[in-house]
C-alpha cells in the first residue's frame, strides 16, 4: 500500500483477492462507471437499500466506485415493518460496519390504518407501503437521483428499462417514451422535481449476481443459506414462521424443515424453498441447475401478467 | 452450447467437467434486426429457450398469456420478449428489450430492436453499444429495403460483424437455391458498406435448425456454423490499441494529501511512469499510482474504471480528458460528424444545443450538411430541419475547446449525444468524423475528404447550387456555406491578417 492512500484515514480498507474474471470485470466496470457518472452529475442522489442480495452488490460497487472516498450519498430503506427480523439485524450492522449514512422511512398510513399484508392483500399493501412510502421518502428527501438494483433479466417489463430511468415529478414511468440512450454517454439533466432512477446492475443475471458475490466475498443475510427453519404453507408457498404476528389459519400447522430464500422481502409475502444449500458454492450449484426463476418466489408479480409494469409506472421501483 | 457438446462422441466430457461456467472473455453484445413478421422475436425466444435461459414459471406465464401454443406445442416465444403492454395488445416490438443469455464458452447480451421503420432510432439505440449485428430476412421473400436499411444503420454505427440469418428455410423446402442467393445478395451489399466479416445461415427459428442446435437432416447442404456458433467465434470490440484516453468523471479528495481523477479508460492503457497530457488545457503531467479498491495496480487498460493519480498538483475538472502524450486526440472548435435524429422536432440548423460527450458537456450549434438516403445509400444536399429518424452529416461548431477521436477510431470519445435545452431529452446520437480546421473564410477538411472548393454564397443561391445535379456528383470537392453579404463581409475583415 502506498503512502498517499494510506495517509487518508479510509476507513475499511480494501483486502487482495484473485482478479475477477472478465465477464464480471466488464460487469463491474461498467456499474462504477454509472455510479460515478449519477454522483457527479446529480445534486442529491441516494441509494436505494433493500438489504437483498442485490442491494449487498450495488453496495459493495459503491464502495468500489468511490474508495478511496466515502460513499458520498445516504442510503435509503423503505421498512415496512414486515420485513424478516435477520433482514433488520443486517442491515445495522453493514449500516455501522461500513460507515454509511442510513436513512429509515416507513408509511406513518401503515400503523394509523393498521395496514398489513394479510388484513388487505398483497396488492393494496404494496401500493401504500412500498410504493407510496418509497414516493414520500424520495420527496422529503429531494433526492434527484435514486439508485436501484434492478437487473433487466427480472421481469419483461425491466427489459426494456434503461440505465437511467425518467421520473416524473409525482415519480411516474412512460415506458413508451423513454430517453433513448446510447453508448454509455448517460443524459442527466433533469428540471426541478424531475429524477431519475438509475440501475447499475441492468446487465447483471442473478448467475453473475451470486458469481460475483462468491468472487468478491460479499456478506449477505443469512436466510438466503438454507437451514432448519419453522415454516407454515400457504397459498403454494412456505412462509416462514419465527414472526408473532403470523397468525395460523385453520388447517395450518408450522412445520420444520430445511429451507432458503431467494429473494427477500416482506416475509408474509415472500416464499421459500426446499434446500440443503446451506453456503454459496451449493447455492451456486442449485441456481444453475434451477428451473424456475427467482421472482416466482414473490406474491406480488403474480397477481396479473404486465403487474410489474403497472407497478412501476405508479413509482414502484 | 459448444460443438462438442453437441456431438454425441463427447457428451462425457460436459458431464465430467464443473457445472460452473468459466468465462474468458467479455460478454458478447449483439442486436438483432430485421422488417416485421421476419421472426426475430421468435429468432430470440428459440435462443433463449434452446440456452436453457427460460424458467419454468415463465414459461407457464407464456402459456397462459398466448392462451394456447402454437402447432409445434412450443410456447409463443414473441410473448417471451414483448414485455410491454402496448406491445402484447398490438403485438409489435416498440422499444429495444435487453435480454441474456449464455453458453458454456461465453455470455450474451442481446438488443431487440423493432422493425418497423418508425422505429429506426431504436435500432441506432441498440446498435450503438454492440459487438455484431443479426439481420434477419425471410427466405420467402429475400432482402427487402428495411433490411438493407438496418445494416446500412449498423454500419454507420460502428458494427463490424454481421451474421445473416436466413430465417423460415423450411418455408421454401430447404432449397439451397434460395439460401445462396439471398446470401450472395446480401454479401455484396454488406461489402459495399465495408463490412467484411460476413457469416449467412440458412435458419428455421420455429423449429429450432441451425440456431443452437445443427440440422444435418433437413439441411445436409449447408456445413457452416449454427447461429450460437458464430456468435461464440464472434470478437468482442476492444480499443486498448491507439492512445491513453480517461475522461475525468469526478475529482475525488478523501484528505488533503490524496487526489485522484477517476473515470473509466477510454483507449489504450496506462501504468506508473507514464507522460500524459490533460485536455483541453494541455498541462504536462506523470501518472503516480493507478488506484483501485482492491488493490494498487501496475496497469490498466481500456474498459477498467480506475482513479488515476498525477506526480504533481495540476488543474482537472470533471470534463477534462487525460490522455498520453503520443498519440493525442483531436482538439478544435469545429468538428464534421455523422448523426442519427431521434425525436419529432427533428435537429434544427443553428440551434444550439448541449452536447454530451464522455464526461464533457458543452454547448454546440449544428449545421447539416447532408442527408443519408437509405433506399439508395447516397449522400443527398440537406441543409434544414433532419428529421425524427434521418441520419444525415453535420458541421459541429463549439464555443469552447473540444477534445474528439474520429469514431472509427474509437467508439467512445469519437460519440456523442445531444440534448436540447428545453426539453433536456435526447435528440441525437452522433459520431465525430473529423476535425475541421479554418482559416479565415477557406476551409479544408482535416481528414479524409482532403482539400476541397470552398464557396461562401447567400442562402437562396447556396440552396439553388446544391440542389443541382452536377453539384450532387461532385460534393466530395466542394463546400458550400451559406451566409449574408454583411457576414462575408465580416469575416474577410477579421480573417485579413491570416490570408
Amino acid at each position: 500500500m502506498p503512502l498517499s492512500v494510506q495517509e487518508t484515514e479510509v476507513k475499511n480498507p480494501p483486502v487482495s483477492r484473485p482478479p475477477l474474471d472478465p465477464h464480471l470485470k466488464a460487469l463491474e466496470n461498467e456499474a462504477i462507471h454509472i455510479f460515478r457518472e449519477v454522483a457527479a452529475e446529480f445534486e442529491k442522489p441516494v441509494m436505494l437499500y433493500s438489504i437483498g442480495k442485490d442491494s449487498s452488490v450495488l453496495l459493495h460497487l459503491a464502495r468500489k466506485a468511490f474508495y478511496p472516498g466515502r460513499v458520498p450519498f445516504p442510503l435509503l430503506h423503505v421498512d415496512t415493518t414486515w420485513k424478516f427480523r435477520e433482514m433488520i439485524e443486517f442491515r445495522d450492522q453493514i449500516a455501522e460496519k461500513y460507515d454509511l449514512d442510513l436513512v429509515v422511512h416507513t408509511n406513518p398510513r401503515g400503523a394509523e390504518e393498521g395496514i398489513t399484508p394479510f388484513s388487505h392483500g398483497s396488492a393494496l399493501y404494496t401500493d401504500i407501503m412500498k410504493t407510496e412510502a418509497l414516493r414520500q421518502a424520495l420527496d422529503a428527501g429531494g433526492y434527484d437521483a435514486a439508485f436501484g438494483g434492478a437487473r433487466r433479466d427480472e421481469e419483461a417489463s425491466r427489459a426494456k428499462e434503461r440505465i437511467y430511468s425518467f421520473r416524473t415529478p409525482d415519480h411516474k414511468w412512460d415506458p413508451r417514451n423513454q430517453r433513448p440512450e446510447l453508448w454509455n454517454v448517460y443524459n442527466g439533466m433533469v428540471r426541478k422535481g424531475e429524477s431519475v432512477r438509475a440501475f447499475p446492475l441492468s446487465n447483471w443475471t442473478e448467475v453473475d449476481i451470486w458469481r460475483y458475490i462468491q468472487a468478491e466475498d460479499i456478506p449477505l443475510v443469512p436466510l438466503y443459506y438454507a437451514a432448519e427453519r419453522p415454516y407454515v404453507e400457504r397459498d403454494g408457498m412456505m412462509i416462514l414462521a419465527e414472526d408473532p404476528r403470523l397468525e395460523l389459519l385453520p388447517g395450518e400447522t408450522v412445520q420444520q424443515g430445511m429451507i432458503r430464500f431467494r429473494t427477500l422481502g416482506c416475509f408474509p409475502l415472500t416464499g421459500a424453498i426446499r434446500s440443503t444449500a446451506s453456503n454459496l458454492e451449493e447455492v451456486i450449484a442449485e441456481l444453475e441447475i434451477a428451473t424456475v426463476s427467482e421472482r416466482q418466489g414473490r406474491a406480488i408479480d403474480r397477481d396479473q401478467s404486465g403487474s410489474m409494469e403497472k407497478k412501476k409506472r405508479e413509482g414502484y421501483f | 452450447m459448444t460443438a462438442t457438446a453437441t456431438s454425441p462422441s463427447a457428451t462425457i466430457l460436459p458431464f465430467a467437467e464443473p457445472l460452473k461456467a468459466v468465462r474468458d472473455t467479455r460478454p458478447l453484445r449483439l442486436i438483432t434486426c430485421g422488417s416485421v413478421d421476419d421472426g426475430k422475436s421468435t429468432l430470440i425466444g428459440r435462443l433463449l429457450w434452446d440456452t436453457k435461459a427460460v424458467k419454468e414459471d415463465q414459461a407457464a406465464t407464456l402459456a397462459r398469456d398466448s392462451g394456447g401454443q402454437n402447432d409445434l406445442g412450443l410456447p409463443d416465444f414473441a410473448l417471451l420478449l414483448d414485455g410491454l403492454q402496448a406491445e402484447r395488445e398490438q403485438g409489435i416490438t416498440i422499444d429495444v428489450a435487453y435480454r441474456y443469455f449464455s453458453t458454456d464458452r461465453r455470455s450474451f447480451i442481446v438488443a431487440d430492436t423493432p422493425g418497423h421503420e418508425q422505429y429506426t432510432r431504436n435500432m441506432a439505440t441498440g446498435a450503438s453499444t454492440a459487438d455484431l449485428a443479426i439481420l434477419l430476412a425471410d427466405a420467402r421473400a429475400g432482402l427487402l429495403e428495411q433490411t438493407r436499411r438496418h445494416a446500412t444503420i449498423a454500419s454507420l454505427m460502428g458494427i463490424r460483424q454481421f451474421v445473416l440469418a436466413v430465417n423460415k428455410i423450411d418455408l421454401v423446402h430447404y432449397d439451397k437455391a434460395v439460401f445462396d442467393r439471398i446470401s450472395h445478395d446480401f454479401r455484396e451489399f454488406a461489402l459495399s458498406l465495408g463490412v467484411r466479416q460476413i457469416t449467412a445461415i440458412p435458419m428455421s427459428a420455429l423449429k429450432g435448425e441451425n440456431v443452437v442446435y445443427p440440422a444435418d437432416a433437413s439441411m445436409p447442404w449447408y456445413d457452416g456454423p449454427t447461429l450460437v456458433d458464430a456468435l461464440e467465434l464472434a470478437t468482442v470490440r476492444s480499443t486498448q490499441a491507439g492512445g491513453f484516453r480517461l475522461p475525468v468523471q469526478r475529482v475525488v479528495r478523501p484528505g488533503e494529501s490524496f487526489r485522484g481523477y477517476q473515470g473509466t479508460v477510454a483507449g489504450g492503457s496506462v501504468k506508473p511512469g507514464d507522460s500524459v497530457v490533460i485536455l483541453p488545457s494541455g498541462t504536462v503531467a506523470n501518472v503516480k499510482q493507478i488506484v483501485t479498491f482492491d488493490l494498487v495496480r501496475n496497469a490498466a487498460v481500456a474498459g477498467d474504471a480506475i482513479t488515476l493519480v498525477l506526480d504533481r498538483q495540476v488543474d482537472v475538472a470533471r470534463g477534462d480528458v487525460i490522455v498520453s502524450l503520443d498519440g493525442q486526440p483531436m482538439t478544435g472548435h469545429h468538428f464534421d460528424a455523422q448523426l442519427v435524429s431521434l425525436q419529432p422536432g427533428g435537429i434544427e440548423p443553428g440551434k444550439r444545443y448541449w452536447l454530451k460527450s464522455g464526461s464533457r458537456r458543452q454547448r454546440v450549434a449544428v449545421e447539416p450538411i447532408s442527408q443519408l438516403e437509405l433506399a439508395t445509400g447516397k449522400w443527398q444536399p440537406h441543409a434544414s430541419t433532419l428529421a425524427m429518424n434521418a441520419i444525415g452529416k453535420v458541421r459541429l461548431s463549439f464555443e469552447e475547446l473540444a477534445v474528439f477521436d474520429a469514431y472509427d477510431q474509437n467508439r467512445s470519445t469519437g460519440a456523442f449525444i445531444l440534448i436540447d435545452p428545453d426539453t433536456l431529452n435526447t435528440v441525437a446520437g452522433g459520431m465525430i468524423i473529423a476535425k475541421r480546421a479554418e482559416i479565415g473564410g477557406i476551409h479544408r477538411a482535416d481528414a479524409p475528404g482532403g482539400q476541397r472548393v470552398v464557396l461562401s454564397l447567400p442562402a437562396d443561391l447556396a440552396e439553388q447550387l446544391m440542389a443541382s445535379e452536377l453539384f450532387a456528383n461532385r460534393r466530395d470537392e466542394t463546400e458550400v456555406k451559406r451566409m449574408t453579404a454583411k457576414q462575408a463581409a465580416d469575416l474577410f475583415s477579421n480573417a485579413g491578417g491570416d490570408i
